[in-house]
């Protein structure tokens, strides 16, 4: 088992125990805008299909890679705006500061 | 790593750990009303970090394909963000899922057809990563793709079933798990193909049985499905921005779907192999014969606005229906010429009316309706038998009173809005059909319920004319 592999597992296992921290408390109203954000962050995939594009050789590797990137960069991009633009409803109607 | 590395490759993983800080604050802000929009645009700043960290990789050597495929997805991803309606938003984030995990797939596939020339030389944890993030991928893909079917109502909502379903569904996955095993121990394509083509149908066969009330948990799943996927496509890459990114999402969407599951007081268990709403046997002859032999009262608009213009206490409870009639800004206006009136109003919000947690908060918010009148079920429930007349615009499963009384219905246990315990109920639906779970609703046969047949928007439209003449 390579060091870099050792190092990756590790990486893992933070990050599993970072993401179930992360969200403990999240109240049952930011759910839906929680889960569309999460939902652009994992469109990170795109930097996958990037390198696997850019080392591409056969047509049908390029092909694979070309619609991953597409597909990827719908995930972040539609994902983010779509976020942002849910949370844009909730804007302006939050309780003022001390209470009602 | 043994192997120093160059310069700039230094410098790409450098910026990975700052796009990684940048996406763990985000989902750390994201949780919480007050930061969370803040938090969703860290969370881009952290991609867009990445993105442009990976363009000096030293692995790219080709750069047209990149710039075209991102132009392509950009024009796509940001048309379909801005045009799409707020009623659509659940369906939107079920398509961005799907492809996120399309895109895991493909990699894998990519990846699997370069190193074909070592078959039987791979390395072992590109092989299983490469396997899993297509397994995982392709689910999410085609499962993603039958939600959004449900969801936009291209596909029917209601669960599609048949005998041994379960069982049939068991086998497939099996079998699916036999062709990657196959895949990865001979090291062969034809495999690849097949693994892929197994796991698209098993995605389609998991979600079709179930209802469409459930889809939200359902896409919650597949998200963090997707987020497994993009951290296996991290191992089969060896870049430890996919690894962080992917897992974040794989473990936060595991707890939101729990979370979620337990809003609906439903287990995960229960929601991808209940069959929700599916006719069963015992619990649809229960409903059926309590339903039977009684009768729907009906009232017009003019009876229900003078009740509602002479009430103390007017609480309005909405659900999907109002959504899909955009009857959000018409509600306003109904429930702002019955405080003119001096008749107090407020919104009961149910955790899941609507087609998403949050979605009634989202519409109401929009049409800027004060944020003190709206009530969560805990504080709604003590109103309603204060209340003169509860208004259900477009809400069913979550005010079924067989939540509470029957142990045979499906919804049994889940939390509920006592809406009839106010004195009189007005429900505005469009027809009797019974709601997405496919359960008939008893509300409807209380002798305090009346109905308002119709659109929701034009129903609400009607109340506002008729309250002026009152």
């Amino acid at each position: 088992m390579s060091a870099s592999l050792i190092a990756s597992l590790t990486i893992l296992a933070l990050s599993i125990f970072l993401g179930f921290e992360l969200i403990g408390r999240v109240p049952t109203l930011l759910h839906t805008p929680l889960m569309s954000g999460t939902n652009a962050i994992h469109g990170i995939v795109l930097i996958g299909a990037m390198l696997i594009a850019g080392s591409a050789h056969s047509g049908l590797e390029k092909t694979l890679a070309f619609v991953a990137i597409v597909f990827g960069t719908i995930n972040v991009v539609g994902g983010f705006l779509v976020t942002d633009r849910m949370l844009d409803m909730f804007k302006g109607r939050r309780p003022p500061e001390g209470g009602a | 790593m043994t192997v120093p590395l160059g310069l700039a490759q230094s410098v790409v993983n450098l910026a990975y750990v700052v796009a990684a800080i940048g996406l763990i604050l985000g989902i750390k802000r994201l949780s919480s009303a007050r930061t969370a929009r803040s938090g969703n645009w860290i969370a881009a700043a952290g991609m867009a970090v990445a993105i442009a960290a990976t363009f000096t990789s030293r692995e790219i050597t080709s750069y047209w394909l990149i710039v075209a495929g991102i132009a392509v997805g950009t024009v796509i991803g940001v048309a379909s963000a801005r045009l799409v309606k707020m009623t659509a938003m659940p369906q939107m984030v079920a398509l961005f899922n799907g492809v996120g995990g399309g895109a895991a797939a493909l990699i894998a596939a990519a990846e699997f057809h370069r190193l074909a020339p070592e078959a039987g030389h791979m390395r072992g944890d590109t092989v299983a990563a490469s396997m899993f993030s297509a397994l995982i991928g392709s689910i999410s893909f085609s499962g993603s793709l039958v939600a959004f079917g449900k969801l936009q109502e291209l596909l029917p909502g209601r669960p599609l079933t048949f005998r041994g379903q379960n069982v049939f569904n068991a086998a497939l996955f099996a079998a699916t798990l036999t062709f990657a095993v196959l895949a990865a121990a001979t090291e062969q394509q034809p495999w690849m193909v097949v693994l892929l083509v197994a796991a698209l149908v098993f995605g389609v066969m998991l979600v079709l049985p179930i209802g469409g009330a459930d889809m939200p948990v359902v896409i919650s799943f597949l998200n963090a499905f997707t987020g497994l996927a993009a951290a296996s496509a991290g191992f089969v890459l060896s870049n430890n921005a996919l690894i962080i990114g992917g897992t974040l999402v794989g473990a936060s969407g595991t707890l939101l779907t729990i979370l979620m599951g337990r809003a609906m007081n439903r287990s995960l268990a229960n929601v991808l192999f209940g069959a929700f709403g599916a006719p069963a046997p015992s619990g649809a002859v229960a409903s059926g014969a309590a339903t039977d032999g009684q009768v729907v009262r009906e009232i017009t608009a003019e009876d229900a606005a003078a009740m509602m213009a002479y009430a103390r206490q007017v609480v309005i409870v909405p659900g999907y229906g109002l959504a899909v009639a955009q009857a959000q800004h018409a509600t306003r206006e109904l429930a702002d010429m019955l405080e003119a009136r001096g008749v107090s109003v407020k919104y009961a919000i149910h955790p899941v009316a609507g087609r998403m947690p949050g979605h009634m908060n989202v519409l109401l918010a929009e049409a800027n309706v004060p944020y003190p009148q709206l009530l969560d079920l805990d504080e709604a429930n003590p109103e309603f038998p204060r209340t003169d007349v509860a208004v259900v615009i477009g809400a069913n499963d979550v005010t079924n009173p067989a939540a509470r009384s029957n142990p045979e219905s499906p919804l049994y246990g889940m939390p509920i809005l006592n809406v009839d315990q106010a004195q009189n109920v007005v429900v505005l639906k469009r027809s009797m059909n019974p709601g997405f779970a496919g359960i008939e609703n008893e509300l409807y046969y209380n002798p305090k319920t009346a109905m308002l047949f119709g659109d929701a928007k034009a129903s609400v439209e009607r109340l506002v004319t008729s309250i002026k003449e009152v």
